[in-house]
């Protein structure tokens, strides 16, 4: 009994754990009234020095956009959003000539960088980290650019891939999520600011993990980014993105595209962590997290893994998806969504299997404390063409309280008799024997909760580049363990 | 015009004849059902419950409604005798929407028993009636009960008074019999009192070839340490739809077994609601559904558990030909404070062709952490290695699929809790994969 008491209280310990990586920088930055319309569209636009061809994109999507109503089916409540209440271009002012070293770029952003964690300069000479780094909307630097020309490798922010190269822009943007996909996916498609573009040749090894640090700067803009990434035949790269953003008040919005191409025999590997501000013990604040992702495994043999670490924001809203059209192409998802607080989840895949021989794996692990909810919803869909396809789906939930709530919402459509589908969810919390054997041991309740939060979550954590694997980990012990990490 | 006005008009103008042929505890609820089944319509493949099942097209057809209550000539005792061999049962007959009453009172009920006409009874017992009748089955939320609810003349009561137990297993045929398209809207209400026990069939038959459409609500109260079976049982024909609400409460300590098979038909949808109202109960809801040709089933399943300490399995198998279409939608619901639950959801399908489709959808929302839940769902075939290993020992291909499926779908069947209708079960499956539908011997509508 005693036992259980010390755990209600270390429960309640996380609580109370404040967000780390809680602080704004002071840059100046170039930000657009609030409200939008078909000027601010526009605006954006020429501010960006954007061709026509993007201009009319964004109208259209725009114009889409108006005819939308924001989807309510996900199992979330969302305070209703005022988008003509946020300013949707924030841009931290440009250096006439733009930055050709370190110490050309604003030492307070690096200074920023250097309280996450991620000293630009160490990464450049030890880590073999190329950086893109976005801070708000516009790329301010990109390391290693140079090395990876070499390779005929294109790693650079997407406004200059659109002023670089406007044909791979123009041929593959929208062509997996088009703007009339969904609300938000019109949305970002209207108003996207900056991003990230890779353009993998064929036969091209990416010789390092390319990686971009996204974080939400300004008061009140929301970020609207446009990843794009193209893997040519029998190309392979592994790209990072983190996520941390300082502490607010008043709620952020975030809408973003990540679109991913794979051709023929080619691989890519996406991996994400996410710890944007949840919001504070009451539930105040907190960064809104709607985002659209989604890969085409468009070749054959082509293979696209998906993995993501989400401990942040106040509301999540993100399936990272997958279309297996090419015959023999392999998708996996793995993922770790961890909510506390009053923060909500409703994350999970969808694994759209169209081509011959197609397999994909779903592992998801949800946990829940404190007062949050954590939601799975995927769907896998084999279709009547999609000969001998497999899926394999796994979601677990733990939960740490008796005030949160775990749910799974699975779908299968199969609609071909080759297909062999799985599906298994258990939920449970954390038992007080495995406790007590820890305790036995000599293991604090407070490491022992760790360990085997960690323990859970190894499946998804194994699947992260090294990079990431350390701070997941450090991510997971923050959000969980009080005075740990 | 919309597919509903026809039957908006409908009750419009005759809801004297509706009221005339039915009793007033059922038309007292009548306002209101139609009140709400003008604002919510058929539901629409919109709504995320009925995702796979366009229940508003199913309407669409002009099809007759009984509304006088005509006696459509017919004798059930005489055309049909499915009767289930080797299991004593007292065997009751629903012809369309009307309780069959000239049947020979068989005698066995204990005393206090009611068993018969929804209509009469709400007359002779109104008081029971009146108590039980619509508190489950709310209009205000689903738009086929409302209907139900606007139309049902008549139907069947079943009420086991406070500790007694109904030694003898009781079959209820539902027979759709009409000459021309006809819907049939039944309505059932079982009360089972505190410690009381029963078991009841209801098996689904149509005798024409004409378009029926079934729309049933069934309500069922199980108080506590009652123990209560329900087994349903559909062979109807290729033209038929079946709309089915079940509404199911547990008080404390109760144990119930639900068990929905589907071997012929032509459209069907379940839906089942169960409440968990006190501690200690048990819910086995099992299903199994052959479908082939371009049949359909379609399961949906909510169970709320919104008590502590109460257990619910949940076994769905389909087994799907041809160009038919299955689903399952089921929903655990675990509420705040509802600790030591244990629940299990399992969904297993079998797609034998590609042009069948399998919609599955086992969903778990849980708000309470000293909890073991588990849902699982798969599709896919026959194992190839099983399949090999029979015919390396002189198996025919048929044979050993056959065998397979049967296997497949045992499972289910071998939850029945009665030893008789197991055994007919199996028979009755067999055949059905064979080729030929449920048919019996020696029976003359079956020839």
């Amino acid at each position: 009994m005693k036992q259980e008491k010390n755990y209600n209280q270390y429960v309640k310990g996380f609580t109370h754990e404040k967000y780390k990586y809680g602080f704004t920088t002071d840059v100046d930055s170039d930000i657009i009234d609030r409200g939008l319309s078909e000027d601010v569209v526009r605006l954006i636009s020429r501010k960006k020095e954007e061709p026509d061809w993007l201009l009319d994109f964004r109208l259209q999507a725009y114009r889409h956009w108006l005819t939308l109503k924001m989807p309510v089916w996900a199992h979330l409540r969302i305070p209703k959003i005022d988008y003509q209440a946020i300013s949707y271009y924030a841009n931290p002012l440009k250096k006439k000539n733009g930055p050709k070293s370190l110490d050309e770029v604003d030492p307070e952003l690096i200074k920023t960088f250097n309280k996450l964690g991620i000293p630009l300069e160490e990464q450049m000479s030890l880590g073999g980290v190329a950086v893109d780094a976005v801070m708000d909307s516009v790329s301010v630097k990109t390391t290693f650019k140079e090395s990876l020309m070499e390779k005929g490798i294109i790693f650079c922010s997407i406004s200059e891939a659109v002023r670089e190269h406007p044909d791979l822009v123009k041929k593959y943007l929208g062509s997996v999520v088009g703007y009339r996909d969904n609300f938000f996916a019109a949305l970002n498609s209207a108003v996207f600011s900056d991003g990230s573009f890779v353009y993998i040749p064929k036969g091209v090894r990416c010789p390092m993990e390319l990686s971009t640090y996204f974080r939400i700067n300004a008061q009140n803009t929301g970020q609207f980014e446009r990843t794009l990434i193209i893997a040519d035949d029998d190309a392979y790269v592994s790209y990072l993105e983190g996520c941390t953003a300082p502490m607010r008040d008043e709620n952020q919005l975030h809408a973003a595209i990540v679109e991913i191409i794979v051709h023929d025999r080619a691989e890519v590997k996406y991996s994400t962590v996410q710890n944007w501000y949840p919001g504070n013990a009451e539930g105040k604040g907190g960064v809104y997290n709607f985002v659209t992702k989604r890969g085409h495994c468009l070749g054959e043999s082509s293979k696209l893994s998906w993995t993501q670490v989400e401990t942040g924001s106040a509301i999540t809203w993100k399936y990272p998806s997958c279309i297996l059209s090419g015959d023999n192409s392999t998708a996996e998802f793995y993922s770790v969504a961890l909510t506390n607080n009053y923060q909500q989840a409703d994350t999970g895949t969808k694994m759209i299997h169209l081509g011959k021989n197609t397999h994909s794996t779903i592992v998801s692990k949800g946990i829940s404390a404190g007062k949050s909810e954590n939601s799975y919803r995927g769907l896998v869909r084999v279709s009547k063409n999609a000969v001998n396809a497999r899926n394999y789906s796994q979601c677990d939930s733990l939960l740490l309280g008796d005030k949160c709530g775990a749910h799974t919402f699975p779908y299968m459509d199969i609609h071909n008799d080759t297909a062999v589908v799985e599906h298994e969810a258990t939920t449970s919390k954390i038992s007080e024997e495995q406790i007590l054997y820890c305790n036995q041991r000599g293991i604090k309740t407070e490491d022992a909760v760790g360990l085997i939060v960690n323990g859970y979550a190894k499946d998804v954590l194994n699947k992260l580049p090294m990079e990431f694997a350390v701070e997941a980990q450090k991510l997971l012990s923050v959000s969980l363990e009080g005075s740990i990490g | 015009m919309n597919i509903e006005q026809q039957y908006i008009d409908l009750y419009d103008q005759q809801k004297a004849v509706i009221c005339k042929h039915s009793a007033e505890a059922m038309n007292l609820l009548r306002p209101d059902a139609f009140s709400h089944f003008k604002t919510l319509g058929f539901p629409t493949k919109k709504l995320e419950k009925y995702k796979y099942t366009d229940v508003s097209k199913a309407f669409e057809p002009n099809y007759g409604l009984n509304l006088n209550q005509l006696q459509f000539p017919v004798n059930p005792y005489e055309v049909f005798k499915c009767d289930v061999p080797n299991m004593s049962t007292a065997l009751h007959f629903v012809v369309n929407d009307a309780f069959y009453t000239q049947s020979p009172t068989k005698a066995g009920l204990p005393e206090g028993v009611l068993f018969g006409s929804l209509k009469e009874m709400a007359k002779t017992h109104a008081d029971i009636v009146k108590k039980y009748y619509g508190k489950l089955a709310d209009t205000s939320k689903d738009g086929v009960t409302a209907f139900n609810t606007t139309f049902a003349e008549d139907g069947v009561l079943f009420y086991v008074p406070k500790n007694v137990i109904v030694e003898k297993p009781i079959q209820l045929v539902n027979i759709l019999r009409s000459d021309v398209d006809l819907i049939a809207n039944r309505r059932i209400l079982i009360v089972m009192e505190d410690g009381s026990q029963a078991r009841l069939l209801i098996c689904d038959h149509t005798m024409d070839k004409v378009k029926f459409l079934a729309t049933q609500v069934i309500e069922v109260f199980v108080g506590k340490n009652s123990v209560f079976d329900l087994y349903e049982l559909e062979e109807t024909d290729v033209n038929s739809v079946r709309i089915s609400n079940l509404y199911l409460r547990q008080e404390a300590d109760s144990n119930v077994l639900l068990n929905g098979m589907t071997l012929h038909n032509g459209s069907t949808r379940n839906m089942t609601q169960v409440t968990f109202a006190g501690e200690g109960a048990e819910l086995n809801a099992y299903g199994m559904a052959i479908a082939d040709k371009e049949e359909r089933v379609d399961n949906n399943i909510f169970v709320d558990h919104a008590v502590p300490r109460c257990t619910s399995n949940q076994l769905f198998k389909y087994v799907l030909d041809d160009k038919s279409v299955g689903a399952f939608a089921g929903l655990v619901l675990v509420r705040p404070d509802a600790q030591h639950t244990n629940s299990k959801q399992t969904n297993r399908n079998l797609c034998n062709t590609s042009d069948a489709h399998m919609y599955t959808q086992p969903q778990l929302e849980i708000y309470a952490d000293d909890v073991k839940c588990y849902h699982g769902a798969t599709v896919g075939q026959l194992d190839d290695d099983a399949l090999f290993y029979m015919r390396s020992r002189g198996i025919s291909q048929t044979e050993a699929r056959l065998l397979l499926m049967f296997a497949f779908v045992n499972d289910v069947i071998d939850t029945i809790r009665l030893d008789a209708l197991k055994d007919r079960l199996h028979m009755l499956v067999e055949k059905r994969f064979r080729g030929n539908l449920g048919q019996c011997d020696n029976c003359s509508f079956c020839k």
